[in-house]
């Protein structure tokens, strides 16, 4: 069964129609690449996904189960983790406090709680291991790397055991090696089966990492297809529309 | 099988060294600062200054602008800001001393005196955290609605007519604690500072090691992030901005108590020296920094450079200046160690 199952998702802001008509699922372990033109959809795709806002039509089903996300948090409950486009870090807290923004280990003391330091270091440390990530719990995310505040962005979503992870554009702002570094924790992720919708611009990354590619053109699914039976020339045509549909 | 991390990426994170986020702590500098010009004064006028007595006095005349510190470091550290807190001084200031005045003991002085202080920083924070109007506009709105409201209530009148509740309401804003002293002797400490003190211990703990503290920091360093990971940000922000609220009217009903009587004009001003306080304690503006130390020490700084003035034979017209040029130094302080930081 799909791990997520999208059907007919349409999304309109008052005349404008950003979506319509999207059928996509995924299952355990694959990696969906995204692709479109600037203003196809992908954004309003994955905020819908994320729990951003609703569809204006359509179900989402996790499992088969249909999913009703008012908010973020509720996607997020639902075991959606979102690697935003601008990574959606605090600059002045340390890797391991982003990590754990919003859903802190806390000890009590009597009536009052207190922030875990200890376990959280710990556990982010060990994220950071499994990632193959150097990255430091206890640094500044201010101090990092293009790379380094990208794993701190993923290891972020490792914490709730998640099933899908969207990834919007994780390639576009980093050097040509980080993205090697980037495609890497990608794998990882996938490794543990975990399904991930790769947004992305890159055609080189897609095909790198990818299992299917979808494209998006003016809202609308023109093509949902193995990585294997395509080629960059064909999404290529497919998303400027030089090919209609695939 | 290949590294995913390249040896120059891992050899190009330094971590910051003890010492230098040591150098690097503004409060340290400026504490640096505080024990320079104790020692300068101290050699130049050795009979008043170091005295318990002008202890007692520098302490008991910062303890206002610190209290109400602890709270604007809150509200700047999320991105902030208050003008509000010397009108609210005021307005709490005289709404406990028109029920005093009229009977009632005085912990219902007090309490109305604090609920004042809440609903005013309820409002405030509201209308920024629902209506998302910039703090800097709401709060000088509502520095001359609470100026203008503690005017009517006061009827125009300084009120010193206390009642049966006055004894205790004076002492606690005039009253002191004495502790025990190595000569045998005591040292003498003003309940508004002994208030500030443990104001200053609380407000740290909860700032370093609870989740509301942290996300404070998160607010005000990326407030869209906060928001997507959960964080209940308008809550939070309206809080921060009753805390304020609660502070300046801490700090208006033991003012009302040290002098014996409540002004509507009362803490005119304060809202500058407070941000002073903070921001050369090393809280920056644009969110996201700031520490409880450094805007107690920021605070000290600025009575201290009043009191030297004062020992020295200067002019106090000069105080203001001396006040406004730490401010450029610690904000000039600030871009130095930016740059520093790369």
């Amino acid at each position: 069964m799909a791990v997520l199952e999208l059907t007919g998702i349409a999304k309109h802001f008052g005349a404008i129609e950003a979506l319509r008509g999207v059928d996509l699922s995924l299952e355990d372990g694959e990696v969906l690449g995204l692709m479109g033109d600037n203003g196809a959809g992908k954004s309003t795709l994955v905020k819908i996904i994320a729990g951003n806002f609703p569809p204006s039509a359509g179900q989402i089903r996790i499992d088969g189960e249909a999913m009703h996300f008012h908010k973020p948090v509720d996607a997020r409950e639902a075991g959606i983790e979102v690697v935003y486009q601008d990574l959606a870090l605090c600059d002045n807290l340390s890797a391991a406090a982003n990590i754990f923004l919003g859903r802190e280990f806390k000890r009590s003391f009597g009536f009052l709680r207190f922030l875990d330091f200890g376990r959280m270091y710990q556990r982010a440390g060990e994220l950071f291991e499994e990632l193959q990530s150097e990255t430091r719990p206890r640094d500044l995310v201010r101090q990092m790397s293009g790379g380094q505040r990208q794993a701190v962005a993923i290891a972020r979503t490792r914490l709730s055991e998640p099933r899908i992870v969207l990834m919007d554009e994780p390639t576009a702002a980093i050097s040509v090696r980080q993205v090697a570094q980037v495609l890497d924790l990608i794998r990882r992720l996938r490794d543990q089966g975990i399904a991930i919708i790769l947004i992305s611009h890159r055609m080189p990354d897609v095909f790198a990492v990818c299992d299917h590619v979808a494209v998006l053109r003016r809202g609308s699914l023109v093509a949902d297809k193995s990585v294997a039976d395509t080629s960059p020339e064909e999404v290529t045509g497919l998303i400027t529309g030089a090919i209609a549909s695939a | 099988m290949s590294s995913s991390v390249e040896i120059s990426d891992v050899t190009r994170i330094r971590e910051q060294s003890w010492f230098g986020s040591i150098l690097a702590n503004q409060a340290l500098w400026v504490t640096v600062a505080v024990a320079l010009i104790c020692i300068a004064t101290a050699i130049d006028q050795p009979d008043s200054f170091a005295t318990k007595n002008n202890f007692y006095n520098i302490t008991r005349n910062f303890a206002a602008i610190g209290i109400i510190a602890m709270g604007m470091t809150a509200v700047i550290i999320t991105g902030g800001i208050d003008l509000s807190v010397g009108s609210v001084m005021a307005l709490s200031a005289i709404i406990a001393a028109r029920l005093l005045e009229s009977g009632f003991d005085w912990y219902v002085g007090v309490a109305g005196g604090l609920v004042a202080g809440l609903v005013v920083g309820a409002v405030n924070g509201s209308l920024i955290a629902h209506l998302k109007l910039p703090p800097f506009v709401v709060t000088l709105g509502m520095l001359s609605i609470a100026r203008s409201l503690a005017i009517v209530a006061s009827e125009n009148r300084v009120i010193y007519q206390f009642g049966d509740g006055g004894e205790t309401f004076k002492w606690l804003g005039g009253g002191r604690i004495e502790l025990p002293w190595i000569d045998g002797d005591v040292l003498p400490l003003s309940n508004m500072f002994v208030v500030l003190i443990v104001m200053a211990l609380i407000m740290s703990i909860v700032l370093k090691t609870t989740s509301w503290g942290r996300y404070l920091f998160a607010i005000g360093g990326n407030e869209q992030a906060a928001r997507l990971t959960g964080i209940p940000v308008d809550r939070i922000k309206i809080q921060v901005y009753m805390l304020a609220g609660l502070t300046a009217a801490i700090a208006g009903i033991l003012s009302a108590g040290y002098g014996g009587s409540a002004s509507n004009g009362m803490g005119k001003t304060y809202e500058l020296y407070v941000i002073a306080a903070t921001v050369i304690g090393g809280a920056n503006l644009m969110g996201g920094q700031g520490s409880i130390y450094g805007a107690f020490i920021g605070a000290a700084l600025i009575f201290l450079i009043r009191n030297s003035l004062i020992m020295f034979g200067v002019d106090a017209n000069w105080y203001d200046l001396f006040v406004g040029l730490f401010i450029i130094l610690a904000v000039l302080l600030e871009r130095l160690r930016g740059r520093t930081r790369g």
